[in-house]
């Protein structure tokens, strides 16, 4: 039987446990049913994305190009200069999800090709934290397009109650739940259980709600760029937590509706509007003006 | 509650860097392309609000001309469009205004030529778009269906000879949408389809009197 009404999380998990299979092959079953697709067809799909993913790695390690406006696009170059005298604190995996996470970013606003996963400003962190614990697990590619699935499978639960857009509900629903997916995709890899991938993104998401999408000058830069590394970062702190059996108190389904109703509360100014926060600092105000040339 | 995929979630593969600002930009254009369907000589665009203010930084004037020649959304080139050749052939300008009852996103393609058309549209979030207008018109499209565009004297019939033919065909209507300049005069009709028109049924429509304009817009690819 092939469960398709999987709108919320308890839902997945219930279908998960009675088909006895993994989140990847329910989604997948799913997926390949409503689209009319065989279900190599839909992994071929992410297969797709998944090469572009690493494709936008490759390309923004080796460029320090600055983008249309020139405020950003040299940070990942400045990262791995740094990391080649000194290694990171946290070690090689660290240094891999923090340079990837730049890499696609600033690949991002310097007009180069990305996959919006789930957003543009977002596009960092889910390819950051598949691509390196991949690498340095030695992670197969079918396992890394399960994660994917995983990543998507959770952005798309959300998806039915909040739109990720920061107009709509803020940053939150950008790379909030950019570090959410992430969360799922990278408890998979490590082994996690169906409770525990489901856990890690709930805490995830949990410690994010209220971030809040004030984009100097209007534009997918400051602060976006570099919240990128960071909350791939975030996603891994989830994760280990989850793995070591550390339950979220608020179930994920709830952890949503939370996420729901604070988009629904932030004031539109914070909302990708530019008009209140870091946008409206002294010093993005001079560079909107410098930029802008009022 | 909607039947949402997944792979909308992990796609598009994109050039950056905003999905609704520079991916949308471009689909706006492919689909304006698409309905104009002829060369133009001179394409006017028009951007709004949040588009005429923070399209530089998005490069939201590249993707719109990107989709106008036929660029795809993941095409590297659209970052140096204004030097490809296909850019020099045309002529282009760009406008930009301010007018709150308009989409935040919103743009006006005016195209110049063998035919003059107006064409316009909306980026409404996450790289999706919606074109509002053509002319006069009212319409409602958004490049996932494969859409049937027509312009027709207001005479009594003419959906049911159409759908008529579409009927025979075995395909599925996903939304109707029609509207008119005035009893007997100009109107409109926007058919969304789930499956696709060969040559053949596009030939019988077309030859349906009281026809002024038959556009087949395929569906965007990504």
């Amino acid at each position: 039987m092939i469960e398709k009404d999987i709108n919320s999380f308890e839902q997945l998990f219930n279908a998960c446990k009675i088909a006895n299979v993994a989140i990847y092959k329910v989604a997948q079953t799913r997926e390949a049913y409503l689209s009319e697709k065989t279900e190599d067809e839909v992994r071929n799909i992410v297969k797709r994305s998944l090469d572009a993913m690493k494709e936008a790695v490759r390309t923004g390690l080796k460029s320090n190009e600055l983008s249309l406006s020139g405020m950003c696009g040299a940070d990942c170059e400045r990262l791995q200069k740094r990391f080649a005298k000194k290694h990171a604190v946290f070690g090689k995996t660290f240094e891999k999800i923090t340079t990837y996470a730049l890499a696609t970013s600033e690949e991002n606003l310097r007009m180069g090709k990305i996959v919006a996963c789930p957003t543009a400003g977002s596009c960092g962190i889910v390819p950051s934290v598949i691509i390196a614990v991949s690498e340095d697990f030695d992670i197969p590619e079918e396992k890394q397009i399960n994660a994917l699935i995983i990543a998507g499978e959770v952005g798309r639960i959300i998806s039915n109650k909040v739109s990720l857009a920061g107009a709509v509900a803020g940053c939150q629903a950008e790379c909030g739940v950019a570090s959410a997916m992430s969360a799922g995709a990278v408890a998979y890899l490590l082994g996690g259980s169906t409770r525990q991938i489901l856990n890690a993104v709930a805490l995830a998401m949990k410690n994010l709600l209220g971030l809040t999408c004030d984009p100097v000058c209007g534009l997918v830069e400051i602060p976006c760029v570099k919240r990128n590394p960071f909350l791939a970062v975030h996603a891994i702190t989830a994760v280990e937590l989850a793995l070591a059996d550390i339950e979220s108190k608020i179930p994920l389904d709830e952890i949503i509706d939370a996420l729901e109703q604070t988009g629904k509360l932030m004031s539109p100014t914070l909302k990708e509007s530019s008009q209140a926060g870091l946008a409206k600092t002294k010093t993005a105000i001079a560079l909107e003006n410098k930029l802008f040339k009022k | 509650m909607p039947q949402t995929s997944f792979i909308d979630i992990i796609t598009p593969i994109m050039v950056g860097p905003s999905s609704s600002h520079t991916a949308g930009a471009v689909r706006l254009g492919l689909l304006a392309r698409n309905v104009y369907d002829a060369r133009p000589h001179k394409v006017t665009f028009r951007l709004y609000n949040s588009y005429a203010q923070t399209g530089f930084g998005h490069g939201t004037d590249k993707g719109l001309l990107a989709g106008v020649l036929g660029l795809a959304v993941d095409d590297v080139r659209i970052k140096h469009v204004f030097d490809l050749p296909e850019a020099k052939q045309i002529a282009y300008e760009f406008e930009y205004l301010e007018d709150f009852n308009r989409h935040p996103n919103a743009v006006d393609f005016i195209f110049e030529g063998d035919l003059n058309m107006f064409v316009a549209g909306d980026s409404v979030g996450a790289g999706e778009v919606v074109i509002r207008k053509i002319n006069d018109f009212t319409v409602k499209f958004t490049g996932k269906f494969n859409t049937l565009l027509l312009v027709y004297r207001d005479v009594p019939g003419m959906i049911s000879r159409v759908t008529k033919l579409i009927q025979e065909r075995n395909i599925n209507i996903a939304s109707l949408h029609c509207d008119r300049y005035a009893k007997g005069e100009e109107a409109s009709m926007c058919i969304c389809l789930d499956g696709e028109l060969d040559e053949k049924i596009l030939k019988l429509i077309e030859g349906i009197e009281n026809l002024y304009l038959v556009r087949y817009v395929k569906k965007l690819e990504h």
